[in-house]
C-alpha cells in the first residue's frame, strides 16, 4: 500500500524528521487560508499516487496567498496520469541550497534493509542507479542489531556532506530506519533531503510504501489507505478476498493461485491473444467467490471472452463450476466461457458444466487457444 | 534417495487441530508420511487425526517422539513464534506453510535460523514431496510419480501443472520443493539446485520461477559455473505490468528489476533450455532422459 507525500512526512516527523511547516487542502479557499497561516512563499503539491507529478504541472510556487488559492485552483482536479487531484499540500517554500537523497528499502537479497544515500538529490533514485552508480552509499543493517550510528556517519561521509550536518543527519537516518521498521514498510524515502536557506536539514518530499501482509497489525497507517490507489473494481475484488489487477487486453481470466494466473495471461500472449487482468480466487474458493470474481471480470467491457483455469487441490472442481453455473443464471453473460480444470473432483465439475452446455478442455493450451479464437470472434 | 524428505522423515504439524493442519495431517498420513507428533500450546494430551499424540510445546514433541522435520500451519500472526521454537527445539528442518507473514519479521527470524542448524522451506509455501516416500505439504499427493527430476518452484499451482504435464508423460520426479512467494524465505533456488546436484536420484531439474526479485539470476550463475545436470526452465509473469504486486508479497517489478525477460536471458545464456508454456517442460524434460 502506498502513502501519499504528506501522509509519510508525518509518518517521518513522528520520529523526529524535520519537515517544512504545512497543511491539505482541498479547496483553494483552504489552501488560502494554510498560505496566510504559514505567511511565507508556499509549494503546493498534488497529492497524487503517482510519479512525475512535477512535470505534469502538478506542482507550483506561490509567493503570496492570492497566488496560493490560485494556484490550487489550477491543480485541484487536474488529470495526473489517469489520476484527479483532491487534494493538494500547502508546504513553506524551502529555499534550498543543496539536495540529497536518502532512502530505505528492504532488500530480499541481502535479507536486510538497506539504506542508501546519494549526492544526487531530487531525481530517481532508478536514474541515478543507472547512470551514475558510484554516486549511491548504501549499508545493510542487521535485524537484529538495528541501524548503527557508524552507518549513519558512513553514509553522511560517503555523499560528501559538510561535517557539521553530519549529526543532524546520523539523527535523522536513525529516525527513518525506526519509522521504517515501526511501520512495516518495504521502502521509505526522502527525496530530497536539503540544507535549507536556515542551514538546516529538511526532508521536503517524502514517500513510504508499506508492506501489504503488515496492515492487519498496522490499523492506523491502515486507515489511510486512499481509494484512488487502485481501481474501483480492484478494491472491490480485495473486499472479497481476491486478487485483482486491471490489464487492458481482451481475455478475461479467473485461475487458482498466482503463479498459474500470471503463466495463464503469459500462454493467452504466447496464442496471439491479450490478458484483460491478472484475477487469482486463491486457494479453497467456494461457489460464491467464483461468482464474485465472473461479476468483476464481466464489468470490463473490453472483455470478449472468459478463460477459467482451476487446478483443483484445495480448490474443489464441483465447487467451481457450481460457481460459473450460478454466474450464467443469473448474470446476463454476452461472451464466451472457456473453462479448463483439472484435479480434485474434476469430473463432477465436468458433468456439471456439460448439463449446462459449457464447453470445457482438458489441456491447458488447448484452452487458451480456444479462448483466443472466441475472442477473436471464431467460435470457442 | 531423493532431498529434504523420504522414508527417515518423522513429521511434527505444529497447529494440527486447526481446520488446515488437521485436513493435512490427515491428507499426509493418507499418502505415507510418518506423522509422529502435534504441537499447540494448551492443547498437549490431546490426541489428534490419526492417533497423533499432541504435545504444548515443540520440545516436548521431539523430545518423546524424535520429530526431524516440521511443518507449520498456525494463523501468520503466531507463525514466526513457532518457527522460532521449532529451531530452538533442534528441528532440522522447518516447512511453513503459513502465508502474509511480515517481510520484517521474517528478516529477523531468518538473521536468528542463520545461527541455527535448522533449515527452513517457506513461508507462503506449498512444502514439498518426494514422491513415494514422504509428502511434507499441501500438494495433491496423487498427480506426482517416483522418478529422477528435481523440481524446484516459487508457485504453488502453477507446480501442480507443471508435475501434472510430466507424470501424464510418464516422467517421475524425484523431489519436488515449493520455496514459497516471499521476498525473503528459508531455502532459496540455489540451496535447493546445489542439493539436487549432489543428490544421485535426481537426474535433471526443472526451475519454475515469476518476476519480482533477483533469485533465478543467482541461481543461472550457479548452474552456468558448477552444475553437471541438465536444468529446464519456465518463468512467470512475462505480461506482468511494473508495479503491480502479482499477488504474491515477491511478484513485483520494481524500478526496472526482477522481470521475466531479464530471467530468461540469464537461464539461457547459463544453457538452460526455457519452456513457453508449463506443458513444454514436460516435452523438453523428455529430450533429457
Amino acid at each position: 500500500m502506498k502513502l501519499h507525500e504528506y501522509q509519510s512526512k508525518r509518518v517521518l516527523a513522528q520520529y523526529g524528521v524535520p519537515i517544512p511547516k504545512g497543511e491539505v487542502a482541498t479547496t483553494p479557499a483552504e489552501a488560502r487560508a494554510i498560505a496566510e497561516q504559514i505567511d511565507k512563499p508556499v509549494v503546493i503539491k498534488s497529492q497524487v499516487l503517482v510519479g512525475g507529478r512535477g512535470k505534469a504541472g502538478g506542482i507550483k510556487l506561490a509567493g503570496n496567498p492570492d497566488e496560493a488559492e490560485e494556484a490550487a485552483a489550477q491543480i485541484l482536479g487536474m488529470d495526473i496520469k489517469g489520476l484527479t487531484v483532491q487534494k493538494v499540500l500547502v508546504d513553506e517554500a524551502a529555499d534550498i541550497r543543496s539536495e540529497i537523497y536518502l532512502g530505505a528499502v528492504l532488500d530480499r537479497g541481502a535479507r536486510r534493509v538497506a539504506i542508501m544515500a546519494s549526492s544526487e538529490g531530487g531525481v530517481e533514485i532508478e536514474e541515478v542507479a543507472a547512470q551514475t552508480p558510484e554516486k549511491i552509499i548504501t549499508v545493510h543493517v542487521h535485524p537484529l542489531l538495528g541501524m548503527q550510528g557508524y552507518q549513519a556517519r558512513q553514509l553522511a561521509y560517503g555523499v560528501g556532506l559538510p561535517k557539521e550536518h553530519v549529526s543532524a543527519f546520523t539523527r535523522i537516518a536513525q529516525s527513518l530506519y525506526r519509522a521504517f521498521v515501526e511501520s512495516d514498510a518495504s521502502l521509505a524515502e526522502i527525496n530530497p533531503l536539503v540544507i535549507n536557506g536556515d542551514n538546516q536539514l529538511q526532508a521536503v518530499d517524502g514517500k513510504i510504501l508499506l508492506d501489504d501482509s503488515a496492515l492487519p497489525r498496522q490499523k492506523e497507517l491502515a486507515a489511510m489507505r486512499d481509494p484512488d490507489e487502485d481501481s474501483p473494481t480492484e478494491t472491490e475484488a480485495r473486499e472479497v478476498g481476491i486478487s485483482y489487477i486491471d490489464l487492458d487486453g481482451e481475455i478475461g481470466c479467473m485461475v487458482n493461485g498466482a503463479g498459474l494466473a500470471m503463466a495463464t495471461m503469459d500462454i493467452i500472449k504466447l496464442y496471439g491473444g491479450s490478458p484483460a487482468n491478472f484475477l487469482d480466487i486463491g486457494g479453497g474458493a467456494g461457489a460464491d467467490k467464483v461468482l464474485a470474481a465472473l461479476r468483476i471480470i464481466l464489468r470490463d467491457a473490453r472483455v470478449k471472452a472468459v478463460l477459467i483455469n482451476i487446478f483443483g487441490g484445495i480448490t474443489r472442481c464441483d465447487e467451481v463450476a457450481n460457481g460459473i453455473v450460478e454466474a450464467i443464471n443469473s448474470l446476463n453473460v454476452k461472451v464466451p466461457i472457456v473453462v479448463r480444470m483439472v484435479g480434485v473432483n474434476e469430473d463432477e465439475g465436468r458433468q456439471i458444466l456439460a448439463d449446462s452446455n459449457l464447453p470445457s478442455a482438458n489441456q491447458l493450451s488447448e484452452a487458451v487457444q480456444m479462448a483466443v479464437a472466441a475472442a477473436k470472434g471464431e467460435g470457442a | 534417495m531423493s532431498i529434504l524428505v523420504d522414508n527417515d522423515t518423522r513429521l511434527l504439524v505444529q497447529g494440527i487441530t486447526g481446520s488446515q493442519g488437521a485436513f493435512h495431517a490427515e491428507q499426509m498420513i493418507q499418502y505415507g508420511t510418518k506423522v509422529v507428533a502435534g504441537a499447540v500450546p494448551g492443547r498437549g494430551g490431546q490426541w489428534a487425526v490419526g492417533n497423533t499424540p499432541v504435545f504444548d510445546t515443540v520440545h516436548e514433541a521431539v523430545a518423546t517422539t524424535d520429530a526431524n522435520t516440521s511443518i507449520i500451519f498456525v494463523p501468520a500472526a503466531f507463525a514466526v513464534d513457532a518457527l522460532l521454537e521449532a529451531a530452538d527445539a533442534g528441528v532440522a528442518l522447518i516447512v511453513c506453510i503459513t502465508e502474509n507473514i511480515p517481510a520484517l519479521d521474517m528478516a529477523r527470524a531468518r538473521a536468528y535460523l542463520d545461527s541455527t542448524e535448522s533449515l527452513l522451506i517457506g513461508p507462503n509455501c506449498p512444502g514439498l514431496i518426494s514422491p513415494g516416500s514422504a509428502k511434507v505439504g499441501i500438494m495433491a499427493g496423487h498427480i506426482h510419480t517416483p522418478g529422477n527430476v528435481g523440481i524446484v518452484s516459487r508457485s504453488g499451482t502453477l507446480t501442480y501443472e507443471v508435475i501434472y504435464a510430466l507424470t501424464e508423460r510418464g516422467i517421475g520426479q524425484s523431489t519436488a520443493v515449493g520455496i514459497g512467494g516471499d521476498p525473503i524465505k528459508g531455502l532459496n533456488f540455489l540451496d535447493v539446485l546445489q542439493m539436487f546436484e549432489q543428490d544421485s536420484a535426481t537426474e535433471q531439474v526443472v526451475l519454475i520461477g515469476e518476476i519480482g526479485g533477483t533469485d533465478e539470476q543467482v541461481a543461472a550463475d550457479y548452474i552456468r559455473t558448477e552444475m553437471s545436470k541438465p536444468v529446464t526452465a519456465f518463468i512467470a509473469g512475462q505480461t506482468a505490468p511494473p508495479g503491480k504486486r502479482m499477488g504474491h508479497a515477491g511478484a513485483i517489478i520494481s524500478g526496472g528489476e526482477g522481470t521475466a525477460a531479464e530471467k530468461i536471458e540469464a537461464l539461457q545464456a547459463a544453457g538452460v533450455a526455457i519452456a513457453r508454456h508449463p506443458e513444454e517442460i514436460a516435452e523438453l524434460a523428455a529430450q533429457n532422459i
